[in-house]
């Protein structure tokens, strides 16, 4: 079990704005994020893009923006549990919350701010009725230890970058592999675009464009993708299938935690961002309330507000007064958060 | 002097709704929509990456071409149709007057 003073769920850029603000009143804080890097929305969908309203910086890319909250939380050595989901909470009679991945990471603190944004990034999955049937039994949407999938035979479905890099990495590593795409115009970099068609033109992959995967046969897991194109339908026999469809938000199972939901964002009150569960709280582009601006400034100054809240319950008993960092600096935590492992 | 146009907007009800709309607001089709509380969710914010703003082009209305952020969207979306376009990448300008678009289907 990790314990710390605040679960933040969502490694965002205000989940790591919280990490400084809380550190600043001497909380520690643990990060949980269902993408396998810090950074949220920022890292994984549009770090090359310029940002321009982040006060004092006439411009920043998104990727450097996360850099400079990574280092800027640094002294306070935050916890992070990546790549896990944070799927259920638990309320003890002590009033603290213990928070379970995806994995089954817990996690127990008195204090949760969840910094969730649109929500975890899930596979965007194809319209197959049967596809249920094949998850997992020869239909993968991501490529987890590609070891196992070396040197057979497949069919991945995408035009985005992941699709293509698999798609290389197999053809090269000896798989005969049907790269399937709905036109004829890769989004994927043009290297990638460049070495697919010369692995083609080698024989080592077949491309099918302006094409789609619309069936899926088997009867103990898949044996055969069917593929419709414009002029045929092409049957493949093969017991793998990748469809790379990128990853779309979804707030997923936050939605079934007691909080009240309005279109898909969590209510919170503006004194505090607090949810209508004492104790959680919800900042960024997750929460709303009237005038809510889904702006990654307003998540900081929210995230600040919510932190004095939070070291009010952790701390019931001190008064915090505030004091500028131009005034103490910054000082951090001298050691990492113990990693205790307490029976629950 | 800018003017307002008309845009019909059909939602997923089969439901006709026809907005004035002005040229001279920097909106695009997805504001538009949100602004008359369509449910169009526009979850990404206007980047063109999460094609909830999905739309059926029903008119002859000539406008811009899908550029290449919205093919690569509509490349991977669902229910997508050749008159598919991403209502946040068309902005609204005059030669949109009399625009009529379909919302498509909600992502499953």
């Amino acid at each position: 079990m990790i314990k710390t003073d605040i679960i933040i769920i969502g490694a965002g850029p205000v989940g790591l704005f919280t990490v400084f603000e809380a550190g600043l009143m001497k909380l520690r804080c643990h990060l949980i994020d269902a993408i396998p890097q810090p950074g949220g929305q920022l890292a994984e969908i549009y770090p090359k893009k310029p940002i321009y309203d982040i006060p004092g910086y006439p411009t920043v890319l998104a990727g450097e923006l996360v850099d400079n909250l990574m280092e800027q939380a640094a002294p306070f050595k935050p916890g992070f549990t990546l790549g896990e989901r944070a799927d259920s909470i638990e309320k003890r009679a002590d009033g603290t919350f213990v928070v379970t991945t995806s994995k089954g990471t817990k996690h127990h603190a008195p204090v949760v701010m969840i910094a969730g944004g649109l929500g975890s990034f899930e596979p965007r999955k194809p319209l197959i009725d049967n596809l249920a049937d094949f998850e997992d039994k020869g239909v993968h949407y991501i490529v987890k230890d590609p070891d196992q999938f070396e040197g057979k035979d497949m069919v991945i479905s995408g035009g985005g970058d992941s699709a293509l890099d698999w798609a290389i990495y197999f053809a090269e590593k000896g798989s005969h592999v049907h790269l399937v795409h709905r036109s004829d115009r890769f989004r994927a970099h043009k290297d990638s675009v460049a070495r697919a068609h010369e692995l083609a033109a080698a024989g080592k992959m077949e491309l099918h464009t302006f094409a789609e995967v619309k069936g899926l046969e088997g009867t103990n897991g898949l044996d055969t993708v069917v593929i419709h194109s414009k002029e045929e339908e092409t049957h493949i026999k093969t017991d793998l299938w990748f469809p790379l469809f990128g990853l779309s938000p979804k707030l997923g199972p936050i939605a079934d935690w007691g909080l009240e939901i309005d279109k898909n964002a969590i209510v919170v009150d503006t004194f505090d961002y607090q949810t209508n569960r004492p104790g959680i709280f919800a900042i960024g582009d997750v929460n709303t309330y009237p005038g809510k601006l889904k702006l990654i400034l307003c998540g900081f100054h929210e995230a600040t507000l919510a932190v004095q809240t939070a070291y009010k319950i952790i701390n019931p008993d001190k008064k915090f007064t505030l004091k500028y960092t131009t005034v103490q600096g910054v000082q951090g935590f001298e050691e990492e958060q113990p990693k205790e492992t307490v029976k629950s | 002097m800018s003017t307002d146009i008309s845009i019909t907007v059909i939602d997923r009800k089969g439901e006709a709704h026809e907005f004035t709309v002005p040229t001279d607001m920097n909106l695009n089709l997805m504001e538009v929509c949100k602004g008359f509380e369509l449910p169009v969710e526009g979850v990404c914010g206007g980047m063109a990456m999460c094609a909830s703003c999905q739309v059926y082009v029903l008119t002859e209305t000539h406008f811009g071409e899908r550029n290449d952020d919205e093919e690569a969207m509509l490349d991977e979306a669902y229910f997508v149709q050749e008159n598919s376009r991403l209502g946040c990448q068309i902005p609204i300008t005059p030669e949109l007057d009399g625009l009529k678009v379909a919302l498509a289907p909600e992502a499953p």
